[in-house]
């Protein structure tokens, strides 16, 4: 065991490779003339995270690696959460063109931020300390806090970013605050050292307190109730590719240190925060159902419905084993392909050169467009978590290993709350359905969106029970593996 | 042939589907031209579908108890595609494929806007009925189960009549908030007993504690689907506002999935709930059969009236159900395949007159016997079959009720039949005042008695409904085996027999 100079950069490829590569695109950018600024660095961004996400999956297969004096894990779930994050950012980058062209901030800043955040999620994603931890999620956050206000002329982007940065900056205090005490307590940051630390016997207060101060910052990072506050206003307000990206990638990179905090390093004191998982799960469920009801505007529309998926995939943390682990994996899997493809249906909702965010703007779309107001029913219903669309899958997970741990209540709450949330994605379908048109929307502008769109339709349809849930099954449950 | 019969029940699911694809490709530049092509594609699938059941029936072992036709892959983790039919299934199928293509050929001219859509939607609610009735993986089930709720929404919502969206609304999450009852059951059920095979489950002895909060979650589901007073109010709602086509396929097959979820999962699944609570659902069906037929006797809306009277026929197949004995549950397996056919053909004379009057109000009609005369004697024969007279198909359902709830407690049967009585009340007086009475309304007077095509439609109707009442052996046959290993299996103790008197 000797201690190398130069640490053990193969498990971390993908990270170095992001890195480096965002570097490059800032020179690209910088020096490119800047009209072509934008869309070269946009390809550069996509040639980088599909590079990226080859790298993560080549070293997948192999068992546990740890480098860096342990700060930096690359396992099972680590590759599955990664593929997701790149599928996410990849998503909303294809969205980002048009929308960002014709509101005159297609800067080259964009793409690279995206890249950096995404570079900021991959550690977070990896981290198996609780510093690694912070460094990688103040790097997605900053990058994630100046793509909101990007659209720095006007006033609901840039109050956007200050909300989500000032809210942000809070969270991250008060996570801060919770290391401390954990390393009070325990002498360690290291997740291996702090599992073997709490297992076997209640911890100590201090150390639960500490713990629960980083639920807290985790909580706001995922949108779970009562840290949700700041969704909606930054949802409505960022620019909706945007916010399709806030959506898709953040959320799975930070449900992904979600459990690897809890399942990793407190996965042997599972009573201790189990009760707050179940809350917190309970009260997303409840927000996300009821106050999505009276929205008028489909971008808060979706930041309810978020906070709503938050609560259910949480329900699969709550149970605390393997099986909910797979069932979380799975959900944000499903979960990101409804969301991208929702968003994408918001880009397409346009009327007279304008973007249109208001739900009443669909009225009579099976009218004017019967391929789009199909896509759209589908992503709805599979929301809904409708048995026959892939969202269900995702929900049936989720349950079975909550019950599995007995959690019944939180069983029969979510479930029955996800009743109430039917109702407001029915709300869209019926409008787009059963009202009378007012006029029609234009066209679907860029391929990119075209391509989100179907894409997601189509995973989201029956067909995919035929296609693709066995192979993601497979590697949710592969994913699961990690915190065997 | 054998690789007609090991697949006859993929066969009977893919064929419909194909056929919803097929006619999404159909494109001519005559809109008409289209319409008229997509209506002839649906036609021409669910004629081979129903050909399809018609052959199941044929080769179905009658004296076979078991499951037959099993299909069974691996699928993903523990689920499989799993299907296969039993005495108690075979029949629904048969139902469902002889009544689809009457719902095209109903929908024939009342459709004209988006027709391609509504074949689709009916093509994929074929599929996904017959899929209920053949799935034998509980989660398989529950997919088809609900998914159903899908396009039954869309047809409503659409095609509906002028309070559509309030009713389709209502249908939808009345019947989604029964069943994740029922999915948080079927999640413990797969936990504990480790299968989500229904067969297996079946044999499976789960606690009688865990029984009784199984029983009430899947009873939750099915009474709500059923529909059982007092969740029975989004039915008189659907049927108002659905189209001709929706109503005979909601009246017809979507009801009968609640009975037939009893049949399958809550009787042999939970025998010891299912004796201990049968009293809630003789209370509950003899509080339908009652009330809604009186409710049934102040409606003014044909199709209201009919709907109700659809939950009143409901609380007797309930009955024969829960008294547990073979006469009970034979009687409950035809009424409701009677009702089925019955009531879809109600629903269809309701939509006759209403493509051409655009009314369903009783009032508005009168003395169609004079100018409508092969109307007007479809109409008093359907209404005697639905009142049970001896000869039709009704009469044999509830007479068999009527004996297995006698063995059960006579002043059970008394109390059921008094529904027979007040169900005859009220279908007389609609008869009175719509096919007879004086011919005064000069809108009603123009009206054309049955085209060709609705002759078509109804002559089928008439003859199996004739055929069930005079040789009903041929529907009962084949379920005799399945009922009684069903009874053997769960319910010949002689305690059984006390419990469902409710001492």
């Amino acid at each position: 065991m000797t201690q190398a100079a130069i640490p053990n950069l193969a498990p971390a490829l993908a990270e170095v490779f992001l890195a480096v590569a965002a570097m490059a695109l800032l020179m690209i950018g910088v020096f490119a003339n800047a009209q072509k600024a934008f869309g070269r660095t946009q390809v550069f961004a996509a040639l980088t995270l599909v590079i990226a996400a080859v790298l993560v999956i080549s070293g997948a297969g192999g068992a546990r690696v740890e480098t860096f004096g342990g700060l930096f894990v690359s396992d099972n779930f680590s590759v599955f959460m990664k593929v997701l994050v790149v599928l996410g950012a990849l998503g909303s980058l294809a969205l980002a063109g048009p929308y960002l062209r014709e509101h005159k901030i297609a800067r080259f800043e964009f793409p690279v931020l995206m890249v950096l955040s995404v570079l900021g999620m991959f550690i977070m994603i990896s981290s198996n300390n609780l510093m690694s931890l912070y460094v990688g999620l103040e790097l997605q956050s900053l990058a994630l806090y100046v793509l909101a206000a990007i659209n720095r002329d006007r006033n609901r982007s840039t109050e956007a970013g200050l909300k989500y940065f000032v809210l942000g900056a809070l969270s991250s205090g008060m996570m801060l605050y919770g290391i401390s005490l954990i390393y009070g307590f325990s002498g360690t940051m290291d997740f291996d050292i702090l599992a073997g630390f709490v297992a076997g016997h209640a911890p100590a207060l201090g150390l639960v307190v500490g713990m629960v101060f980083v639920i807290t910052g985790l909580a706001f990072k995922v949108s779970a109730v009562p840290f949700h506050m700041w969704t909606p206003d930054v949802y409505e307000g960022a620019p909706t590719p945007v916010t399709a990206f806030f959506a898709a990638a953040p959320k799975a990179a930070a449900m992904a240190l979600f459990v690897r905090v809890m399942m990793g390093a407190f996965g042997d004191t599972v009573d201790s925060w189990q009760q707050i998982i179940i809350f917190i799960s309970i009260a997303s469920m409840l927000v996300g159902a009821f106050i999505a009801l009276v929205q008028t505007n489909i971008k808060r529309l979706m930041a309810y419905s978020s906070i709503g998926h938050i609560g259910y995939a949480l329900v699969g943390l709550a149970a605390g084993t393997t099986a909910g682990v797979e069932a979380v994996a799975l959900y944000i899997a499903i979960y990101v392909t409804m969301t991208l493809g929702t968003f994408a249906a918001i880009l397409a909702m346009r009327r007279d050169g304008g973007q249109l965010e208001e739900i009443g703007d669909l009225a009579g779309l099976s009218k004017t467009n019967l391929p789009l107001a199909v896509a759209i029913a589908t992503l709805m219903f599979s929301l809904a978590g409708i048995p026959l669309l892939f969202g269900f899958l995702g929900k049936y997970y989720v349950f079975l290993a909550a019950w599995q741990s007995g959690l019944v209540e939180l069983v029969v709450i979510g479930l029955v709350t996800s009743v109430v949330s039917c109702y407001y994605y029915l709300r869209i379908v019926k409008v787009m359905f059963f009202d009378e048109p007012d006029g029609a929307l234009e066209p679907i502008q860029g391929a990119g969106v075209r391509a989100v769109l179907s894409i997601s339709a189509l995973v989201n349809s029956p067909l995919s029970y035929f296609l693709l849930l066995a192979p993601l099954a497979g590697a949710s449950a592969w994913a699961a593996q990690s915190f065997l | 042939m054998t690789f007609l019969e090991e697949h006859l029940l993929s066969l009977m699911l893919s064929v419909p589907v194909i056929g919803a694809l097929i006619i999404l490709m159909v494109r001519h530049k005559d809109q008409a031209q289209a319409n008229s092509n997509v209506r002839w594609v649906a036609l021409l699938t669910t004629i081979l579908t129903f050909f399809l059941t018609l052959y199941m029936w044929m080769h179905f072992d009658a004296s076979n108890a078991d499951f037959q036709f099993v299909e069974k892959a691996k699928w993903v983790g523990d689920i499989q595609y799993y299907l296969g039919v039993d005495g108690i299934s075979v029949l629904l199928i048969v139902l469902t494929g002889f009544l689809m293509p009457i719902v095209v050929l109903a929908s024939w001219d009342a459709i004209t806007v988006r027709v391609k859509e509504y074949m689709i939607a009916f093509l994929v609610l074929e599929m996904l009925m017959i899929g209920v009735f053949s799935a034998l993986d509980i989660f398989l089930f529950y997919v088809f189960f609900e998914g159903g709720l899908i396009p039954m929404y869309l047809i409503i919502g659409v095609w509906g009549g002028a309070n559509r969206i309030y009713a389709s609304y209502k249908f939808f999450l009345y019947t989604l908030l029964g069943s994740v009852l029922m999915l948080v059951a079927v999640l413990y059920m797969i936990m504990t007993a480790g299968t989500l095979e229904i067969p297996a489950l079946m044999d499976f002895p789960f606690s009688p504690e865990a029984q009784y909060w199984l029983w009430l979650a899947f009873f939750a589901s099915f009474a709500v689907k059923m529909p059982m007073w007092p969740v029975h109010t989004w039915l008189p709602d659907a049927h108002v506002q659905a189209p001709t086509g929706g109503s005979v396929i909601l009246a017809g097959v979507l009801l009968k999935m609640g009975g037939y979820g009893f049949l399958r999962f809550s009787l042999p699944m939970f025998p010891d709930a299912t004796q201990e609570l049968a009293w809630l659902v003789f209370g509950l069906s003899i509080v339908a059969i009652i009330y809604t037929s009186l409710v049934a006797l102040v409606q003014n809306d044909m199709k209201k009236l009919i709907a109700y009277s659809s939950v009143a026929h409901m609380g007797f197949v309930t009955i024969g159900i829960f008294v547990l004995n073979v006469n009970g549950i034979e009687g409950a397996i035809f009424t409701m395949l009677s009702h089925g056919i019955v009531s879809g053909a109600l629903f269809l004379l309701v939509g006759v007159v209403y493509d051409r009057l655009h009314t369903k109000e009783i009032s508005r009609y009168g003395g169609l016997a004079t100018n409508m005369k092969v109307y007007a004697v479809s109409f008093v024969f359907f209404s005697m079959a639905s009142i049970g007279l001896p000869g039709t198909s009704g009469f044999v359902g509830e007479f068999l009720v009527l004996i297995g709830a006698y063995k059960a407690d006579s002043w059970l049967a008394f109390l059921a039949a008094t529904g027979v009585v007040l169900g005859a009340a009220y279908m007389l007086y609609l008869v009175w005042r719509v096919i007879f009475g004086v011919l005064d309304k000069e809108d009603v007077k123009t009206m054309k008695d049955l085209s060709a095509r609705e002759k078509l439609i109804f002559a089928p109707l008439i003859a199996v409904v004739l055929w069930m009442g005079i040789y009903p052996n041929s529907f009962l046959e084949p379920i005799h085996a399945s009922v009684a290993k069903l009874i053997a299996d769960d319910f010949s103790a002689p305690a059984a027999q006390d419990a469902a008197h409710g001492r």
